[in-house]
């Protein structure tokens, strides 16, 4: 099977750019990642974009075709919902379109506009996610959920608010060198423990903040590439997608994520690779708990074992497999629509040796990306590789 | 409040626990769900049967949520539970506990009270 190939990506700073609508985001993303690749924009063939709050935080729904306006492509556009995995779903869909031969040059991105909506608004547009009936009326909030499965994990396998706090911290780190990344600001497990409660177990600093932000990559098939010359070295060679209940409370066990399991082996057997050859992994940490349930999921740990990895180092740049090398969702930010790409954009530029990390993961082959949904109803796990 | 059309089955099951008869839907290989459903997503079966839920359930896990949604801000805090029934399990608003006293295996008793913030129906779990 011949892989797509990562040829162009962009990103917008994630951050508050409250004034700045969507479009305008989505366009300097998308712009970006059409220079960077060197394709002539007349040969794109689709735009597949994610979104999840549109209609609530900027009353604009039907916004592929808007975004591919604001980037000067006449082609079909299609909008991914799957909430915090809308664009993750996009990338799936774009690679086994390229992978079909039913096109060879798509525009994939995503892109939310949320801190114009405040906190209360925001909070209210990413609790949508869960059960309207059996769960929102009952007060649950997206930071509540993953409380929710927190509190059951600590009950399952043990574990602590100190170990959730050591992965803020080393997130934090991972961020200090990213010029993208939203919260670039060095803290300690003192300063995460001293936080206000957002809901307990779960700090402020367990939680990634409100993010504005849009993020593009431009995937050619392999042939497409060869071709041009484009030059490309990373390509996406495995593909996963998993399903949950929508409601927490129907999960057989709350302190799992086994749609993300699903999706990981799925994607790790279309790559042809196990967990043991990933060196590199960007992962969906919306919540500090959400990054040990996923490196579960992923196979990089032991069910049980995730929640001792950012304490003990496994888990760091300079640790044995690094997970979340841009900051992740936690201090990088978390533009929900935009953030599948944005793993994407992240771990290519790892991948190809373009990194403030290349000297603790320079030799990195094989990363892999990690989206979910709502309290992981859905996932996308994608493999990707240097493949020249 | 808006003049808002009855969502169907959840308000009758609402109706049905206010009247202290509550009930789960449950197939013939006992997975319970809440209604409504015409299919039991876990075996595909549609032999599904309103079954009432038991007296009382167990605190399987619970959240003292201190930022809320503006459905919600009047309430803050407020402890949010899923609470185990067995065959089925419910999410719902813990009171009457001191947060501090809540913990996961404690049992509790189900009713129906009202949002403090704008008076809508909620499922509401008190110490048993």
């Amino acid at each position: 099977m011949s892989h797509p190939r990562v040829t162009g990506v962009g990103l917008t700073p994630f951050g508050e750019h409250s004034e700045r609508t969507g479009r305008d985001l989505f366009a300097e993303a998308g712009l970006a990642a059409l220079d960077d690749s060197g394709v002539d924009p007349d040969d794109v063939e689709a735009l597949f974009y994610g979104n999840f709050m549109g209609e609530l935080a900027e009353h604009q729904g039907h916004q592929a075709p808007l975004m591919a306006e604001a980037v000067g492509l006449d082609v079909p556009a299609t909008r991914y919902e799957a909430a915090c995995a809308s664009s993750g779903a996009a990338v799936r869909e774009a690679v086994r379109h390229l992978r079909s031969g039913e096109a060879d040059v798509i525009l994939v991105g995503g892109s939310e506009r949320m801190t114009n909506i405040g906190t209360a608004g925001a909070t209210d547009a990413l609790s949508i996610a869960a059960d309207d009936l059996y769960e929102i009326r009952a007060g649950m909030t997206f930071p509540g959920a993953y409380a929710l499965m927190a509190r059951a994990y600590f009950r399952e396998f043990g574990g602590s608010r100190e170990d959730l706090a050591a992965v803020a911290v080393k997130n934090h780190d991972h961020a200090l060198p990213n010029e993208h990344a939203q919260l670039r600001k060095e803290i300690t497990v003192e300063d995460a423990l001293g936080a206000p409660m957002v809901a307990d177990p779960l700090g402020l600093y367990d939680a990634c903040p409100i993010t504005d932000g849009a993020s593009a990559a431009v995937l050619t098939s392999a042939e497409y590439a060869a071709e041009h010359g484009l030059g490309a070295s990373v390509a996406v060679t495995g593909t996963g997608q998993g399903g949950d209940n929508l409601a927490l409370h129907d999960r057989e066990n709350l302190a799992r994520s086994p749609a993300a399991s699903e999706a990981a082996e799925e994607a790790y057997a279309d790559a042809g690779v196990a967990p043991d050859d990933v060196d590199i992994a960007e992962v969906h940490d919306c919540f500090t708990i959400a990054e040990v349930l996923a490196i579960e999921s992923l196979g990089l740990c032991e069910p049980g074992e995730g929640i001792a990895a950012a304490r003990d180092g496994k888990t760091h740049a300079t640790g044995e497999t690094p997970v979340n090398l841009s900051g992740g969702l936690k201090a990088k930010g978390h533009p929900v629509g935009a953030t599948g790409v944005a793993q994407v954009v992240s771990l290519t530029k790892v991948l190809e040796g373009e990194s403030a990390w290349a000297d603790d993961v320079g030799d990195a082959r094989v990363g892999v990306a990690h989206n979910a949904g709502g309290t992981v109803a859905s996932a996308t796990v994608h493999v990707l590789e240097v493949v020249a | 409040m808006s003049d808002k059309a009855r969502d169907g089955a959840f308000d009758d099951w609402l109706d049905a626990i206010e009247d202290d008869s509550g009930y789960y839907v449950e197939c013939e290989n006992g997975h319970g769900w809440l209604p409504p459903r015409r299919v039991c997503p876990d075996c595909g079966s549609r032999d599904l049967s309103e079954t009432p839920l038991p007296d009382a359930g167990e605190v399987a896990t619970f959240t003292e949520v201190s930022v809320a949604t503006p459905q919600f801000s009047a309430d803050t805090p407020y402890v949010t539970a899923i609470v185990d029934y067995g065959p089925v399990r419910v999410t719902g608003l813990l009171r009457g506990a001191d947060p501090d006293d809540v913990d996961v295996g404690m049992p509790v008793g189900i009713g129906v009270g009202e949002r403090e913030t704008t008076g809508d129906r909620a499922v509401v779990f008190r110490p048993r």
